[in-house]
């Protein structure tokens, strides 16, 4: 099990994996696994491990 | 026209940035057209899974995004947002919010200062908001910021310029562009920011809250527009009503002397 | 014709400090053109809370001259805002007068022939005795331009038996390294004082012929090199009817106003020397530098930099000091001498210049009250 965006959640094979069963465009979002912020261009080689904590955030409404 | 707002090099000809919350989506895009505005202010949080639309698809090609760190209550979480921002891949602006009290959501100054210093090395387009206080604006100038963003009025009060006399002194002093944010509740108070030599202002609540949005916007667009050109033109000489003294201060004077 | 050595080249002991100032106040200065503005850019200026350097030049020129009660009016209420009516007494003290300088409008240059000298150690505690015993807690100490003479032991000494007899001790001097200014602040010196004479750097190169002082761009940076050297304040001017006393005056505010930028904990004076007769050379007139111009510069630095102390010197009459105390200066000399040895009544070396008005502590000290305002002698407290 890991923990997205605060919640339990099943793991994962690696990041890619972990973004498109979400249906997180790339385009529009930042990952943070374990407090590194990962490169959008190693979103394909990043494994996930189980334990691991992980934060997808995209830019909402704000002042 | 040659009067840009240039922000590290960044050049801009409207002076309006528009805040894009509290208000929904279909109504952000109509809201940027009529403010004409080129930067928007947008905040980060935890996405939202499955196919939801999202406020990027709503902003027109070409405006620079302003991320702000709202959230963060001191520059090490400040700092962890503004990466994540830029990662999300929509350049290397960021707005720094430290706010710490959330009555008033009055800014921190010294943890607004480490943040900018830590993000200027970085290559961040540092924004900081801040409580006008001209030590802290001349450490955050030092610490790299490309602007300063003082309030006006607490977030959302639209009460207006209740730190004028404040405000005024960073505009003499700093030599930055200094960016009237926070508090501003209506066009005749964007007018008279921009009248005064700020740069640029900032409103979020009085468009998103208006009775009509777009024309709301429009209306801030052109007060904006009113005061830079007042400024830049000179304004008058105010009349003083009232007696002269009666013996000249300059009566001692020898011409020849 | 003589080879001069390059004015605007320093030479191997001068310290280099990296500054933009000069560059930026040269410019200024240089595309400063004081006949473009009207009546209207003097009548903004006066009606705005802060002054700018744009603003600061319409003050400076000629049209501006019909608006001097007006801005006699307002200089006086921004002196009030930030001085209350303290008016602060001090006296200058000649230790020395020897000088390497050629400078040909002064009496102290070193190829005129008159009487040099040099004052001892116990010569400097007796003056400094005499002159405490007036009441006076402030002292501006000064020299001739002359290293082998003066050195800065020399004066870093008189700096220490000043701070025996006096709370505020001052010295215009000779240029220095900052870090000769670190020791003579140890010593006890808070302020420095350096005349630029004048901002432009052909006349200068005119003017200053032979000595260190030649050397513009030196003499230029002293005072940001005695802030770095710990110096609490610095004292800008410029010797107006040098050149042109317009573009002196505005490059003299905008040295001020750059440098209070740059050190915002640095406090700001100004003085506003006008040419007077020499010894041996009474051919020098001012250059239109009469009482009303005199009068609009000291108000149109008063009204640019309304914080900073503004001196008046000896060089005017009674009657000029005891008016503009009432307008815009603040800072008045009292029982002066510009010659060596002169306070405790044993003359050893001659005067800069004539002073114009030789009245005492007491008769000026009154002269202060009579206007309504208030002597102060010091205000500051060592912790």
């Amino acid at each position: 099990m890991i923990t997205l965006n605060g919640k339990e959640n099943k793991t994962y094979d690696n990041l890619n994996e972990l973004l498109r069963e979400n249906n997180f465009r790339k385009e529009r979002i930042a990952v943070e696994i374990n407090g590194v912020i990962i490169k959008k261009d190693d979103y394909e080689i990043t494994p996930i491990e189980d334990g691991d904590t992980i934060e997808v955030v995209a830019f909402m409404g704000g002042g | 026209m040659d009067d840009k707002l240039i922000i590290q090099g960044h050049e801009f000809t409207s002076r309006f940035i528009l805040g894009s919350g509290k208000y929904s989506l279909d109504l952000i895009k109509a809201a940027v057209e009529n403010a004409g505005a080129q930067i928007i202010t947008l905040a980060l949080r935890r996405a939202a899974t499955g196919n939801v639309a999202n406020i990027l698809d709503y902003i027109p090609e070409g405006v620079t995004l302003l991320p702000n760190t709202s959230g963060a209550r001191n520059a090490g979480e400040a700092v962890r947002i503004a990466r994540l921002a830029r990662e999300v891949g929509c350049g290397d602006f960021i707005k720094i919010e430290c706010i710490r009290d959330s009555k008033y959501l009055l800014p921190d100054n010294t943890e607004t200062i480490k943040a900018t210093e830590i993000l200027a090395k970085e290559g961040f387009v540092v924004m900081p908001y801040m409580y006008p206080d001209l030590n802290a604006a001349r450490d955050l100038k030092n610490a790299g910021a490309a602007t300063i963003m003082p309030l006006g009025a607490p977030i959302g009060s639209n009460k207006g310029l209740c730190t004028k006399e404040f405000i005024q002194i960073l505009i003499d002093e700093i030599d930055l562009p200094i960016i009237i944010d926070a508090g501003i509740g209506r066009p005749s108070q964007a007018c008279e920011a921009m009248e005064m030599g700020a740069a640029a202002v900032m409103a979020n609540t009085a468009i998103a809250t208006a009775g009509d949005v777009p024309a709301m916007a429009c209306a801030f667009k052109r007060a904006i527009e009113a005061g830079r050109a007042a400024y830049l033109s000179g304004l008058g000489r105010v009349i003083e009503k009232g007696a002269s003294a009666s013996s000249p201060l300059t009566g001692f004077l020898e011409m020849d002397s | 014709m003589e080879h001069r050595i390059d004015h605007m080249k320093y030479l191997p002991d001068m310290e280099v400090i990296k500054s933009d100032i000069l560059d930026e106040v040269i410019t200024e200065m240089e595309a400063y053109d004081y006949d473009k503005y009207t009546a209207s850019d003097v009548s903004r200026a006066l009606n705005k809370d802060s002054v700018t350097p744009e603003d600061f030049k319409a003050l400076l020129s000629p049209v501006a001259l019909p608006f001097l009660e007006e801005m006699a009016r307002k200089a006086q209420a921004e002196t009030r805002k930030h001085f209350g009516n303290s008016i602060y007494m001090f006296t200058p003290l000649y230790i020395a007068n020897y000088c390497e300088n050629y400078c040909i409008y002064c009496g102290f240059n070193c190829h005129n022939k008159i009487n040099r000298a040099k004052l001892t150690s116990e010569e400097i505690d007796r003056e400094m005795q005499e002159i405490a015993k007036t009441g006076l807690q402030e002292i501006l100490i000064l020299t001739g331009e002359s290293r082998k003479m003066s050195d800065v032991k020399y004066i870093g000494e008189a700096c220490k038996t000043a701070r025996k007899y006096f709370k505020l001790v001052g010295v215009e001097v000779y240029p220095m390294n900052s870090d000769e200014y670190a020791y003579l602040h140890e010593c006890g010196a808070d302020f420095v004082t350096v005349f630029q004479e004048t901002y432009n750097s052909d006349k200068y190169e005119t003017l200053h012929l032979e000595g260190h002082k030649r050397i513009f761009p030196y003499r230029f940076c002293a005072q940001e090199r005695a802030i770095l050297g710990g110096m609490r304040g610095v004292g800008f001017a410029a010797l107006l009817g040098l050149d042109d006393f317009r573009k002196d005056a505005f490059a003299t505010g905008m040295h001020a106003y750059l440098l209070q930028r740059k050190y915002p904990h640095a406090e700001i004076a100004f003085s506003c020397p006008r040419l007077r007769p020499i010894i041996n050379n009474d051919k020098i007139n001012p250059k239109d530098v009469h009482e009303p111009q005199l009068l609009q510069i000291i108000c149109a630095y008063r009204l640019f930099m309304p914080f900073s102390n503004i001196t008046i010197s000896t060089r005017e009459c009674e009657r000029f000091r005891n008016n503009v105390i009432k307008i815009a200066a603040t800072k008045i000399s009292a029982g002066v001498s510009t010659g060596i040895g002169d306070h405790s009544g044993e003359k050893k070396g001659d005067e800069q210049f004539e002073i114009s008005d030789p009245r005492n502590v007491d008769e000026v000290y009154k002269a202060i009250e009579d206007a309504g305002l208030q002597p102060v002698m010091s205000d500051y407290v060592y912790v």
